[in-house]
């Protein structure tokens, strides 16, 4: 048994109150390599661990801000780029239409698809981005071992897990400070 | 909230008493994994599908003979083609509506029906779109006529048509409908992985929730980014029915170039939508016994947002018919007087009992909280403004400017089999829908028990 390599521990909470103080507790101790998984978002959860992710929200405003810059651009040289011009024997010309002397740069118009444009790549980029910064798609991970946590963990279970590889981690330590916290049951995680 | 000293009756929940995470996942989970479909499932299933059996047949003949299958002529160059694009575009805005600005004004009760709301909204565009592709006549050409790429032909779309905004608009719109629709899926997902019995369901369930696992971390992001998504697509939402309007109000028809348009044509797409959300899920309600998550709350709500956007719309009506007479144009005055006594004058009154006056009926609390009442309403509202788009789109063509170019305008035979068809689609996705997918968001249901929150969010 010894011998099967531990992922970390895991406990189960029976409400989110205690689960988050159980988490505030945890990383009071010093330990870094904590996470909480629940079947809801459980506010104040990420930040009673010291997580602060403000990642998304900048990526979301690049992709707005790309996307306006995309809009604008395409229809600008569309409108202006009169001329022949290939490169790669990709054809870019634009083709500016003068249509009763319009102006050939017609913001006001141009201003609807720019908003599009801008629109769709930062949704984009929120649905990739968070994707991504989630680590998704992730086809394996070792908190499924545990029977309880496959079985609950997406109806009703609240779990805080402990990894090995935090610096303070020690099997005997860790799980009793877990059970002293309220854990309705303290379970190993095989990685 | 009412307080305890007023004679208010109380307020209903949103959801119903006695329910814990456990009961209201299996609840919503069990209607695609564990019960065989209801008949009424099948008789739904069967009526739609039949129903798309027209659409099929519709573009077979309008592919192999051309848009002459069509009632249009000219001057009436725009028939079913367009007002069946506007009706469903119009109806998929509530989906929207519900699941991205209710989400930024913290309305709970909400949860239980943007779900199925979302999904509404991306089977309506996926009906609309039908629309303007194949109206080309020639699909597989419009690509370089609507999409901006480089060809070798040197051509690009012209920027400043509303006919291109429209593009832009309807393509941004469905696809971000459909990467909220997924990103609200994601949790509910996992939860179906898990309890999914068969193998298939779990591999299939499994790949699509890509190993979401409830980490708190990931909830960190995932919430932001799903808040910013409903702050991204709230003012989409506004624009693109906007720009759906730019396609009349940017013309110089009379009846058509109106500055009132935009207002007015949001107001009436979630008009039209709530009430499509109603004939959707009152029945829906029944046949799973979802009564308790679906309230009588939400049929009230649902009724009061028809209500108010309907008396928006019906502004709009006199609106057109006092600057007709404000505006001293003889053209625009001819328009709304031909409008009411010309020879459609029999549509735009049933419009005006559809959308004028039958939504009189929803300031009554017992009528908006007795399902099948508010079910046949909402069924009025959909053919009223179906009517209003008729309206709009024929009596403002059919008389030109010159009366030797006048006309009149009816449906084919395959416009009505094309436009039944659409509605064939919709209800075939709609009940494919319900029976591979959780109807109701589950985990946002969760938040809203006792305890689904810490105590100490309180304080925020």
């Amino acid at each position: 048994m010894a011998d099967t390599p531990l992922y970390g521990l895991m406990a189960e909470f029976t409400s989110t109150d205690a689960l988050v103080s159980a988490a505030e507790r945890v990383h009071q101790e010093g330990y870094t390599r904590i996470d909480a998984l629940t079947p809801m978002p459980v506010h104040g959860l990420a930040e009673a661990m010291g997580y602060d992710d403000r990642r998304i929200q900048k990526l979301i405003l690049a992709g707005g801000i790309l996307g306006t810059c995309f809009g604008l651009g395409l229809q600008l040289h569309v409108n202006l780029i009169g001329w022949n011009l290939s490169i790669g024997g990709v054809y870019l010309s634009g083709y500016p239409l003068n249509i009763g002397g319009r102006p050939l740069v017609s913001l006001p118009a141009f201003i609807i698809p720019a908003f599009e444009t801008t629109i769709l790549l930062a949704a984009l980029t929120a649905v990739i981005g968070t994707l991504v910064l989630c680590g998704f798609p992730q086809p394996y991970h070792p908190v499924f071992n545990v029977k309880r946590f496959r079985e609950r963990g997406s109806i009703d279970g609240l779990f805080l897990c402990v990894e090995a590889e935090d610096p303070q981690f020690d099997v005997a330590k860790t799980r009793g400070l877990l059970q002293s916290l309220g854990a309705r049951g303290v379970y190993d995680v095989d990685a | 909230m009412s307080s305890p000293h007023s004679s208010a009756p109380p307020t209903i929940p949103v959801l119903g008493p006695g329910h814990t995470y456990a009961s209201i996942t299996e609840k919503v989970s069990d209607i695609v994994l564990q019960f065989r479909a209801p008949i009424r499932w099948f008789l739904g299933f069967v009526v739609g599908f039949s129903l798309l059996q027209g659409l099929m047949l519709a573009i077979y003949m309008l592919l192999f003979k051309g848009v002459g299958v069509w009632g249009i002529n000219i001057p009436i160059g725009w028939g079913f083609d367009i007002i069946n694009f506007v009706w469903w575009i119009g109806i998929g805005h509530a989906g929207t509506l519900i699941s991205a600005i209710l989400l930024l004004f913290r309305q709970q009760w909400r949860t239980s029906i943007n779900r199925a709301a979302e999904a509404m909204t991306l089977f309506a565009v996926a009906c609309a779109l039908l629309f303007p592709i194949f109206h080309t006549g020639r699909p597989w050409l419009a690509a370089y006529w609507l999409l901006p790429y480089p060809n070798t032909m040197g051509v690009w779309p012209q920027f400043r048509s509303p006919l291109i905004w429209d593009v832009f608009a309807v393509s941004t719109y469905g696809t971000v409908s459909a990467l909220f629709w997924f990103t609200g899926l994601i949790p509910d997902l996992a939860t179906m992985r898990d309890r999914a019995k068969t193998r298939v369901g779990q591999v299939i369930y499994g790949m699509l929730a890509m190993g979401w696992r409830g980490s708190a971390r990931h909830w960190q992001i995932y919430e932001t980014a799903y808040l910013i998504l409903a702050g991204l697509s709230t003012p989409l939402v506004l624009s693109v029915h906007t720009v759906v309007s730019f396609d009349f109000a940017v013309s110089l028809l009379p009846g058509w170039h109106a500055t009132i348009f935009p207002p007015y044509f949001v107001a009436g797409a979630i008009y039209s939508g709530f009430a499509m959300v109603l004939t959707l899920l009152i029945p829906m309600r029944s046949i799973y016994g979802l009564q308790d998550m679906i309230t009588l709350r939400h049929l009230d709500n649902m009724a009061k947002v028809t209500l108010v956007t309907g008396l928006i719309v019906f502004y709009g009506y006199m609106m057109e018919a006092f600057f007709a007479w404000y505006s001293a144009n003889e053209f625009e005055r001819y328009m709304i007087i031909n409008r009411t006594t010309g020879p459609y004058w029999y549509m735009y009154w049933f419009l005006i009992c559809c959308n004028g006056v039958m939504p009189q009926l929803l300031w009554i609390r017992k009528i908006r909280q007795t399902p099948i009442i508010l079910f046949c309403i909402s069924i009025v509202v959909n053919i009223g403004m179906w009517l209003e788009r008729y309206v709009i789109i024929v009596t403002s063509l059919h008389r030109d400017f010159l009366p030797s170019s006048w006309g009149m305008y009816q449906g084919s035979r395959y416009d009505w089999s094309f436009y039944l068809g659409t509605m064939g689609l919709f209800l075939t996705l709609f009940y494919l829908f319900i029976r591979v997918l959780p109807m109701i968001a589950i985990f946002e249901m969760r938040m809203l028990l006792p305890g689904g929150q810490a105590q100490k969010d309180a304080a925020h």
